[in-house]
C-alpha cells in the first residue's frame, strides 16, 4: 500500500571493517539534496526507520550517497544488501538546510564516520570559494576513512589518530589549537562523535570561532511530529529533525543528548545479538547439523 | 454494545468494542422514533442522513442503509469508532434528552412538546447508538463486498493532497468520484495520518484503515508515501504539475509544558509514545526493530483522546500502574465519554484537579519522579470551563518511571515554513475561508492544519467542502481558457 519508489542499491564499496559506502537510486531526493541534510530510511516491514546522513549526490544519474557505520541491527541488516537489492522506504532530503556561502577560511573536522559528511560539506564550501583546512580523525589507521578525498579537497590536511597508527598521536583537538592559534579562521564545522564535537566547540569558542555541529539524536518519523530528537540548544527545546541536525556547537547541550541517547541500549543489545545470530544463521544455515539443532 | 472483558483485553491490542450483530443492530435502530424533523442530523458535522439509514437497518436493507451514509461520510468504518457522537449526533437524539449537555434549554423544550405530543416521552432512556449502528453497516459492507459506486465519467484535472488523514482522505473520495485525477502525498511510509499512527489498534483497528484506503486506491486514487512536502517537493513545485493543491498536513507538533526536567529520558510526547506502537509496531519488538520503554508506574499529563490512548496502551505494554493526571475535572475531560469509561474498567487511576511541575532525574538522566501541584476550580473561562488555579503549598511528589505528555498538538509548521504567500495565524495554522481556500492562488487546505487539531469528522468535513470548491475553481480556469489553450497537466514525473 501507498506503494512507492524503488529504491535500489547501484554501487557498494566497504571502506573500513565496520563502514560501507553505497548509492541509492532516490531522483526526487538526489534533485534536491543539499550537504547537510538526510534521509529517513526502512529496509523492511517491521524495521525501524533510521536517519542517515546524505554524503553526496549526483542528481543526473538520481542518486544518492550514504556512508554508514555497522554499529547495531539496522546498519547491520544495510551492510549487507547487496547492489540490485532495494531500501523499502526513504524519505528525504530532510533538515534544515544550512548556511553555505563564502565564509573565508572554514576548518572542517571530522571524526570516525562523520568524515563522510565532512568531505561532502568541504567540496561544497571549496567549490564556493572558501579556503579548506580539514582535521580528521579515528581511533586507529585501518578505521580512517576518506584520507585521499579529504586531501584533494583541503588546502591543508591533518590526520590524528588514538594511537598513532596514522598521522598525529592523539586527538583532533590538538591540530585545531594550533590552526586557530596561527590564523584567522571564519567557521569551524564539526561532525564526528558527540564527545569530539563537544571537545571541538569548546576550543573554537576560546578562539571566538563559531562551530557549526551536526547532531544524531534518536529519530522516529523524522518530519517533526514525535520529538524524539529533541536537543537542548540556547537553553530551548530544539526538534534536530526540523530544526537542525546543524546548530551552532557553542549553544548545544552535549551532556543531555549523550544521555538521552542511552534510552534504547538494553533493547539495541538484544536486538544486535539477533542481527549477529542472523548472521551466524546465514552462513550456518546449509549445515544440516545446523538445522537439526532448531 | 459487547466489548472485550477488561482483564483480557488489557492484554491484547485487539479491538475493545466487538460491535452489533444484525439482530442486534435492528433492535437497535427499531428504538428510533424516526422523528420527521431529526434533531440528530444537526448534530452531524456532515448531515448524514441518520433517521434514513436507521430506516434501513430496521428494515434490514443495509446495502441501502450504507449507501445512505456514504452520500455524506466517505470513512463510516472509522467514524463509527471514533467519532465523538455524545457531543454531535447522539448528544441531540429526541432519546437522549435527559442525559444530553449539549441541547439549549429551547431545545429540550421543543422535543419535550414533541414526545408528549406524541405520547412517545416513556420511550426515553438513552440515545440511539447511531455510532454503533454506523459501524455496523460499514463493517456489513466489507464483510459483503459492498463498494462505493465508481464515480461519474473522467474529467480533466489533477489535483494534489498533502498528508493522508482524514481531511486528505476525504478530499481525495469525493474528487475522485468527480472524476478528477488525485495524487496524495505523504511524508511517513503508510497512508492514513492520526488514524494510523495515533488512534490505537484495540479503538480503531488498522486492518479498517487499511481497508479505507484499498477502496480510495480502487477508485483510482494514488498514494505517494515517503515524500515530505516542503522538503522532497514544495507546494510551489507541485502547482507547476496540479491543477490544484490541497493541505491536510494536520496538527502534528507535540506541545510541551516547558517545566523543568522535560526532556529527561523515559519522558515521551503521546506522539512519539504511541507513534512507535501504532506505525512501528514497537508492542511486537524483538520480531520488529523499533523498541520502546515503559515502566511499572507510568503517568500520562492530559485528559483527551489523545491522553486516554496514551493510558491505555501503557497498561497493554505492561505497566503495573497507569495514572492520569488531568488539572480539571472528569466532567471537563475533552475525551470521548466512552473512552473515560473504558480507561476506568480498564484500571487506569484518575489524579484529578493536580499539575506536574517539575520531573526529577536520576543520575543516568531517567525521571524517577514527578512533582505536582493540586488545583481547585476558579471562574470559567473562554472555553467554558472553570479555569484550574494552583493551590499555593499543595505540592506533592509522586513516583514514576515514565511519562506521557498529551497535552496537545499544534499545526506542523514544514508548509507554512517552505510556501511563500500562506497567511498564517496565530497558532501557525493555515488561514482559509468556509471552503478551505488559502491566501494562495490554487492552493486550498482543511483539516487539523486550518483549525487547529479537532475531529476526525470536521477534518472530513473540511476535505469535502475543499474538494468541491476545488472542483468549481477547475471548472472556472477551464471556462476562462476555453480558447483552447488550456492544457491539463498530465505529465507529472516523480
Ligand atoms: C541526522 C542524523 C544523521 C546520521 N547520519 C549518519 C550517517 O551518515 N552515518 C552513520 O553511520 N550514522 C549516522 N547517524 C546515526 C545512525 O542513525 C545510527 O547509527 C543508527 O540509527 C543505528 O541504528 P542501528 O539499528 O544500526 O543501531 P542501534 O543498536 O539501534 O543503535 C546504535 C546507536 O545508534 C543510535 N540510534 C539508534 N536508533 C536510532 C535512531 N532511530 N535514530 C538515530 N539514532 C539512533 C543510538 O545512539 C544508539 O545507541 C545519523 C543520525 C542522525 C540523527
Ligand atoms: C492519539 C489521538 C487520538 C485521537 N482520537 C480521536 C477520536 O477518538 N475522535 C476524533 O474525532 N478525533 C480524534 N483525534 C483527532 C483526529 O485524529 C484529528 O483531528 C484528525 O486526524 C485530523 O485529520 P487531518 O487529516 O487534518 O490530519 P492528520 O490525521 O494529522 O494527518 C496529517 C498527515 O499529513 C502528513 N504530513 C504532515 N506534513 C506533511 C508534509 N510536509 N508532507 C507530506 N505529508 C505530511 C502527516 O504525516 C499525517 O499523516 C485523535 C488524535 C490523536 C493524536
Ligand atoms: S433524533 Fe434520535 S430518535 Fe430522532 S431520528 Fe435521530 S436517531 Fe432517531
Ligand atoms: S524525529 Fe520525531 S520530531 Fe524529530
Amino acid at each position: 500500500m501507498g506503494g512507492g519508489h524503488i529504491y535500489r542499491i547501484i554501487e557498494k564499496e566497504r571502506l573500513s571493517d565496520e563502514i560501507v559506502k553505497i548509492e541509492v537510486e532516490a531522483p526526487l531526493v538526489a534533485s534536491k539534496a543539499v550537504s547537510g541534510q538526510f534521509v529517513m530510511i526502512r529496509l523492511r516491514e517491521g524495521g525501524e526507520r533510521i536517519p542517515l546522513t546524505i554524503s553526496g549526490c549526483d542528481p543526473e544519474r538520481g542518486t544518492i550517497t550514504i556512508i554508514f557505520q555497522e554499529v547495531g541491527k539496522t546498519t547491520l541488516d544495510l551492510g549487507r544488501l547487496k547492489p540490485g537489492d532495494s531500501i523499502l522506504n526513504l524519505a528525504g532530503p530532510l533538515g534544515r538546510p544550512p548556511e553555505l556561502k563564502r565564509f573565508g577560511t572554514v576548518v572542517c573536522v571530522g571524526g570516525g564516520v562523520g568524515i563522510a559528511p565532512v568531505l561532502f560539506r568541504a567540496r561544497v564550501l571549496k567549490e564556493l570559494g572558501n579556503r579548506i583546512i580539514s582535521i580528521i580523525g579515528a581511533r586507529s589507521r585501518d578505521m580512517l576513512i576518506l584520507k585521499e578525498e579529504m586531501e584533494e579537497v583541503s588546502d591543508r590536511l591533518y590526520v590524528t589518530t588514538d594511537d598513532g597508527s596514522l598521522g598525529q598521536k592523539g586527538f583532533v583537538t590538538d591540530p585545531l589549537r594550533d590552526v586557530l592559534s596561527d590564523e584567522q579562521v571564519d567557521l569551524v564545522v564539526a561532525i564526528g562523535p558527540i564527545g569530539m564535537m563537544k571537545a571541538v566547540s569548546g576550543v573554537a569558542a576560546e578562539f571566538g570561532v563559531k562551530t557549526a555541529v551536526s547532531l544524531n539524536p534518536i529519530m522516529l518519523d523524522g518530519t517533526g511530529m514525535c520529538g524524539s530528537c529533541r536537543v537542548i540548544v540556547g537553553g530551548e527545546v530544539r526538534f534536530a529533525c526540523v530544526d537542525g541536525p546543524e546548530f551552532d556547537g557553542g549553544l548545544v547541550d552535549f551532556d543531555a543528548l549523550l544521555l538521552r541517547n542511552r534510552r534504547y541500549l538494553e533493547e539495541e543489545e538484544i536486538s544486535l545479538k539477533r542481527a549477529r545470530g542472523c548472521e551466524s544463521h546465514e552462513k550456518a544455515g546449509s549445515s544440516k547439523a545446523y538445522q537439526e539443532l532448531r | 454494545m459487547r466489548k472485550q472483558d477488561p482483564a483480557r483485553r488489557i492484554r491484547n491490542f485487539d479491538e475493545v468494542a466487538l460491535g452489533f450483530d444484525e439482530d442486534e443492530a435492528v433492535s437497535e435502530a427499531e428504538r428510533c422514533l424516526q422523528c420527521p424533523r431529526p434533531w440528530c442530523v444537526r448534530g452531524c458535522p456532515v448531515g448524514v442522513d441518520i433517521p434514513g439509514f436507521i430506516r434501513a437497518i430496521r428494515e434490514r436493507r443495509f446495502e441501502d442503509g450504507i449507501r445512505i451514509i456514504w452520500e455524506k461520510n466517505a470513512l463510516p468504518a472509522v467514524c463509527g469508532r471514533v467519532c465523538p457522537h455524545e457531543a454531535q449526533c447522539e448528544g441531540l437524539c429526541a432519546l437522549s434528552r435527559g442525559c444530553s449537555r449539549y441541547l439549549t434549554e429551547e431545545g429540550k423544550a421543543r422535543i419535550d412538546r414533541f414526545l408528549s405530543r406524541s405520547n412517545l416521552i416513556h420511550r426515553r432512556r438513552r440515545p440511539v447508538s447511531i455510532g454503533a449502528l454506523e459501524r455496523f453497516l460499514a463493517d456489513y459492507a466489507a464483510a459483503n463486498g459492498i463498494r462505493p459506486l465508481r464515480g461519474e465519467s473522467k474529467k480533466e484535472g489533477r489535483v494534489a493532497l498533502v498528508g493522508s488523514g482524514p481531511a486528505s482522505l476525504a478530499a481525495a473520495g469525493e474528487l475522485s468520484r468527480m472524476g478528477y485525477s488525485v495524487t496524495v502525498f505523504e511524508a511517513l511510509h503508510a497512508p492514513g495520518g492520526v488514524l494510523r499512527y495515533g488512534i490505537p489498534g484495540f479503538r480503531l483497528p488498522k486492518e479498517v484503515v487499511d481497508r479505507e484506503i484499498k477502496q480510495l486506491e480502487e477508485m483510482g486514487v494514488c498514494f505517494r508515501c515517503d515524500v515530505v512536502i516542503g522538503r522532497t517537493l514544495t507546494v510551489e513545485e507541485l502547482l507547476e504539475d496540479f491543477d490544484a493543491v490541497f493541505i491536510g498536513s494536520g496538527a502534528g507538533t507535540p506541545g510541551w509544558m516547558g517545566i523543568e526536567g522535560e526532556s529527561l529520558n523515559g519522558i515521551y510526547s503521546a506522539n512519539e509514545f504511541l507513534t512507535r506502537v501504532n506505525l512501528m509496531e514497537a508492542h511486537r519488538f524483538p520480531e520488529t526493530d523499533t523498541p520502546i520503554s515503559v515502566g511499572r508506574r507510568v503517568a500520562t499529563v492530559g485528559g483527551g483522546n489523545v491522553a486516554m490512548d496514551a493510558a491505555r496502551t501503557a497498561l497493554r505494554l505492561g505497566a503495573e500502574e497507569s495514572i492520569i493526571l488531568y488539572r480539571r475535572r472528569e466532567e471537563e475531560m475533552p475525551a470521548r465519554k466512552e473512552e473515560i469509561e473504558n480507561a476506568k474498567e480498564e484500571g487506569v487511576r484518575f489524579e484529578l484537579l493536580v499539575a506536574p511541575i517539575r520531573y526529577i532525574g536520576d543520575e543516568n538522566g531517567w525521571v524517577r519522579e514527578v512533582e505536582c501541584i493540586r488545583m481547585e476550580p476558579g471562574e470559567v473561562d473562554a472555553s467554558g470551563r472553570a479555569r484550574p488555579v494552583p493551590v499555593e503549598g499543595s505540592e506533592f511528589r509522586m513516583e514514576v518511571d515514565t511519562v506521557i505528555v498529551a497535552i496537545g498538538q499544534r499545526p506542523n509548521p514544514l508548509i507554512p515554513m517552505t510556501t511563500p504567500g500562506l497567511e498564517l495565524g496565530r497558532i501557525g495554522n493555515i488561514i482559509t475561508d468556509e471552503d478551505g481556500r488559502t491566501s494562495k492562488e490554487g492552493v486550498f487546505a482543511g483539516g487539523d492544519i486550518a483549525s487547529g487539531a479537532a475531529t476526525v469528522i470536521l477534518a472530513m468535513g473540511a476535505g469535502i467542502r475543499a474538494a468541491r470548491a476545488i472542483g468549481r475553481y477547475i471548472e472556472d480556469r477551464r471556462k476562462q481558457r476555453s480558447d483552447g489553450k488550456y492544457v491539463s497537466k498530465d505529465t507529472y514525473t516523480g
